[in-house]
C-alpha cells in the first residue's frame, strides 16, 4: 500500500459508504413503489452513484449544489438523512420539504442542496445565480449545477453559460450523461459535441467515466480549488447510466434499448463492485468489512423506510402556510388579511 | 354507431384522422414518436404517418414552439405536444407573444393554424411543477382559442376542430380520464367551438363546471338529487369562445350558479364565467354565485394536503345547497 492510499483509506471508505447509501436507498424506495405504499412516481439513480458521491465529496456543506427530476443521489451525496428523505417521498409531514416538495423536489438547505427540480433544465439559473452571490458576498463557496443530457436541449444553458463565463463565476455545469433522455438515446437529441458547446463559450470542459468515483473525485476536487481561486467557471460531463427504467413504472424499455446493453453495464461497470475490488486490491478493505458496510447500511434504511411509514402526515392547516414568507395561511391574507392568520 | 373508446383512443383517433385528411398535419413534441408520450396517446402515429410528420424533438419546449409557429405561418398545420402544462410557462413567448398576435399585427394577412395539446388537473401526487391547470393564463390572452374537453366524445370532436382552425387553439386534456371510456360515433363529427353541453336539467340551481369538474358537478347533482334539489349540469366546452347565451339561459331559469373549474380560483375561470353571469343575469338571480376552483397554493405533493387543494362533488353539493336553502354563504 502506497502511503498516499493509507493516508487517504477514511475518505476512500466514505466514497464507498456514500455510493452504497444511494443505491440502497433507491431500492428501498423502488420498493414502496412497487408495494404502492409511496404516492406517485419516482426515477431511480442506481447506476450513477458516483456522479453524485465523486463530486460532492469535494465539496463542503455551505457549497451549494442543484438537483434534477432524478434527485435522491444528490441529495444524499450533499449529505441527506434516510429518515427525512423517506418521509419526504411518502408524503410525511418530518420530511425535509414537510411533505410539500416529495421526490421530485426534495431539498435540503442545511447541507447546501437548493432542491431537486421537475422541470428539466429548471435549475441551471438558480445554480449560476448560487455561484453569483458566492461571487458578490465573497464567501468563497462554489455551486454545482447538476443536469442530464437531456436538459441540455434547453436555452436556459446556454444564456447562463455566457454569463457564467462572462462574469467568471465559481460554478461547475456537470452534466450526466445517461444516454437516454427519457425514451430517446442522446444522439438523436443532441447535434454535435456537448464539450464543444460549452467550449464555444471560453468554458473549460472536462469529460470523464462517470462509473469512476475516483477519477471524477479527483476531477472535480482540482476544479472546486480552482474555483475557489476565483477561476470558472467549467463543464464536466459525465458518462453515466442509469440501471432503470426512466420512472420506477418504465418497466417495459426494450422499444429504447436493449437489455444487452443494460446488462453490460452492470455486469462491467457498475461503480460499486468496481470500486469495492479496488479497495479489496489495495487492502483498503477486506470482503468482509465491505460486507458489513452493506449490511449495516440496509440496516439502517429499513429502520427509516419503517419510521417514515408509521410518521404522520402533515395536519391539514398546513396547506396554505409557505405560500408567501412570513405569512402564516395564505389564505386569508391574499384576501387582505395582513396578518394571514 | 357508437362504441366505447377512451379519452386517450379518442385523441388519437382524431390526430390520425386529420393527418390522414389533411398532409400539412404534423406533430412536434418529446416522445411523441416511438415512445408515444409518457401517457402512450400516440401510440401507432409514428409507424402510420413516419418520422417526418411525427416528430420526436429534444427537450427544448420554447424552441419546438417556435419552430411551430413559423412552420403554421407557412404552410403547416402543426400540432404541439406540451407533455405536462406546467411547461406551458416555458413556451409562453412564442405562444402568446407570437403566435397569438401575429394575425391581428399582419392586419389579417398571417395565419397561425396550430394547436397546443396539453393537459391539467392535480391529483396524481405529481406536486407543484406537475399538477397545474393552466388554462386561465392562455384564456386571458387575446388570439388563443382555448377548449377544454371532458369526454372521450368531447376530446376527439373539439380537436379535429382544433386542427381545422386558423388560429392557434390550446386544447387541454383532464390527465386523470386518459382511460376513462365514453361512447364515441364511429362515424366522423366535429364539435363546434362555444358550443356548451347541457348535462342535466334542473330547476333549482346551474352547476356550471369545465374540463375535470364536469364529472364532479354530475356527481354533485345526484347528491342534490338525494335532497330534493334538482341541478342543471354544463360543460362550456370551450372557453375561448364562451358559450355565453346557454350558461345564461340556464341560470334564468334556476336563478343560482355555482362555478367550478381546477384552475386556481383566484383570478380565474370562476371568477370570469360569475362575472359575466352577474354582469348580464344580475336580475334573474336570487343568490351570490359561488366559485370553486382549486385552492390558491401551489399543488402540493403529500396525498394528506393534495386531496384539500381540489373541488369535491360533496363540497360543490354543500355550496349549492346553501345557496338553494337561502343560507348566509359569505360573511356579511
Ligand atoms: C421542461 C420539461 N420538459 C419535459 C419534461 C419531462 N421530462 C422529465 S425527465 C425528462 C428527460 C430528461 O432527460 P435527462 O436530462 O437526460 O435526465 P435523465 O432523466 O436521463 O436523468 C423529460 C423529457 C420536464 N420534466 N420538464
Ligand atoms: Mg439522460
Amino acid at each position: 500500500m502506497t502511503k498516499s492510499v493509507r493516508k487517504n483509506t477514511e475518505q476512500y471508505l466514505h466514497l464507498y459508504k456514500q455510493m452504497v447509501r444511494i443505491r440502497t436507498f433507491e431500492e428501498n424506495a423502488n420498493q414502496l413503489y412497487l408495494n404502492a405504499k409511496m404516492p406517485g412516481l419516482t426515477h431511480m439513480y442506481i447506476g450513477q452513484e458516483a456522479v453524485a458521491v465523486g463530486i460532492c465529496e469535494a465539496l463542503d456543506s455551505t457549497d451549494r449544489i442543484t438537483s434534477t427530476h432524478r434527485g435522491h443521489g444528490h441529495c444524499l451525496a450533499k449529505g441527506a438523512e434516510f429518515k427525512q428523505m423517506f418521509c419526504e417521498l411518502l408524503g410525511k409531514a418530518e420530511g425535509y420539504c414537510r411533505g410539500k416538495g416529495g421526490s421530485m423536489h426534495i431539498a435540503d438547505q442545511d447541507n447546501g442542496n437548493l432542491g431537486a427540480n421537475a422541470i428539466v433544465g429548471g435549475s441551471m439559473g438558480i445554480a449560476t445565480g448560487a455561484a453569483l452571490s458566492a461571487k458578490l458576498l465573497g464567501t468563497k463557496t462554489v455551486a454545482v449545477c447538476f443536469f442530464g443530457d437531456g436538459a441540455t436541449a434547453q436555452g436556459l444553458w446556454y444564456e447562463v453559460m455566457n454569463m457564467a463565463a462572462l462574469w467568471q463565476l465559481p460554478v461547475i455545469y456537470a452534466c450526466e450523461n445517461n444516454g437516454y433522455s427519457e425514451y430517446t438515446p442522446t444522439s438523436e437529441i443532441a447535434a454535435g459535441s456537448l464539450k464543444a458547446r460549452a467550449e464555444a463559450f471560453g468554458i473549460e470542459s472536462h469529460k470523464v467515466d462517470g462509473q469512476d468515483v475516483l477519477a471524477v473525485h479527483a476531477l472535480t476536487q482540482g476544479l472546486v480549488n480552482r474555483l475557489r481561486n476565483g477561476e470558472g467557471p467549467f463543464f464536466i460531463e459525465l458518462e453515466t447510466y442509469r440501471y432503470h427504467g426512466h420512472h420506477v413504472g418504465d418497466i417495459n424499455r426494450s422499444y429504447y434499448r436493449t437489455k444487452d446493453e443494460e446488462t453490460a453495464w452492470q455486469k462491467d461497470r457498475d461503480p460499486i463492485t468496481n470500486f469495492g475490488r479496488w479497495l479489496e486490491e489495495q487492502d483498503i478493505a477486506s470482503s468482509e468489512e465491505l460486507s458489513e458496510i452493506i449490511s449495516g447500511i440496509h440496516a439502517e434504511a429499513e429502520e427509516a423506510v419503517q419510521y417514515a411509514i408509521d410518521a404522520p402526515y402533515p395536519n391539514h392547516d398546513e396547506v396554505d402556510t409557505h405560500v408567501f414568507a412570513g405569512v402564516k395561511h395564505a389564505l386569508p391574507y391574499i384576501s387582505g388579511d395582513s396578518n394571514g392568520s | 354507431m357508437d362504441r366505447e373508446i377512451t379519452h386517450s383512443q379518442a385523441v388519437n383517433e382524431a390526430i390520425a384522422e386529420e393527418m390522414r385528411r389533411d398532409s400539412t398535419v404534423i406533430l412536434l413534441g418529446e416522445d411523441v414518436a416511438e415512445a408515444g408520450t409518457p401517457f402512450k396517446v400516440l401510440s401507432g402515429l409514428v409507424e402510420e404517418f413516419g418520422t417526418e410528420r411525427v416528430i420526436d424533438t429534444p427537450i427544448a419546449e420554447p424552441g419546438f414552439m417556435g419552430i411551430a409557429v413559423g412552420a403554421a405561418m407557412t404552410g403547416m398545420r402543426p400540432i404541439v405536444d406540451i407533455m405536462f402544462g406546467d411547461f406551458l410557462f416555458l413556451i409562453m413567448d412564442q405562444l402568446c407573444n407570437q403566435a397569438a398576435k401575429t394575425h391581428y399585427m399582419s392586419g389579417g394577412k398571417l395565419n397561425v393554424p396550430l394547436v397546443v395539446r396539453t393537459n391539467l388537473g392535480a391529483t396524481r401526487r405529481s406536486a407543484a411543477q406537475h399538477s397545474q391547470s393552466l388554462h386561465a393564463l392562455v384564456a386571458h390572452i387575446p388570439g388563443l382559442k382555448v377548449a377544454l374537453p371532458a369526454t372521450p366524445y368531447e376530446a376527439k370532436g373539439l380537436l379535429k376542430t382544433a386542427i381545422r382552425d386558423d388560429n392557434p387553439v390550446v386544447i387541454f386534456e383532464d390527465k386523470l380520464s386518459y382511460q376513462m371510456k365514453g361512447n364515441v360515433p364511429e362515424e366522423e363529427y366535429l364539435i363546434e367551438f362555444g358550443q356548451a353541453n347541457l348535462l342535466r336539467e334542473g330547476n333549482d340551481v346551474t352547476l356550471i363546471g369545465t374540463s375535470s369538474m364536469v364529472q364532479t358537478c354530475v356527481a354533485a347533482s345526484d347528491l342534490l338529487a338525494e335532497e330534493g334539489m334538482s341541478a342543471e349540469v354544463m360543460d362550456p366546452r370551450t372557453i375561448v369562445p364562451l358559450d355565453e347565451r346557454a350558461i345564461l339561459e340556464s341560470v334564468r331559469k334556476t336563478s343560482r350558479a355555482v362555478v367550478v373549474d381546477e384552475g386556481h380560483q383566484n383570478y380565474g375561470i370562476t371568477a370570469e364565467i360569475a362575472a359575466r353571469i352577474s354582469e348580464k343575469a344580475f336580475y334573474h338571480l336570487d343568490a351570490p354565485i359561488i366559485r370553486l376552483g382549486a385552492m390558491d397554493v401551489p399543488v402540493p405533493f403529500s396525498p394528506a394536503l393534495e386531496d384539500l387543494t381540489v373541488p369535491t362533488p360533496e363540497l360543490v353539493a354543500e355550496k349549492a345547497l346553501s345557496i338553494c336553502r337561502g343560507e348566509l354563504v359569505h360573511d356579511a
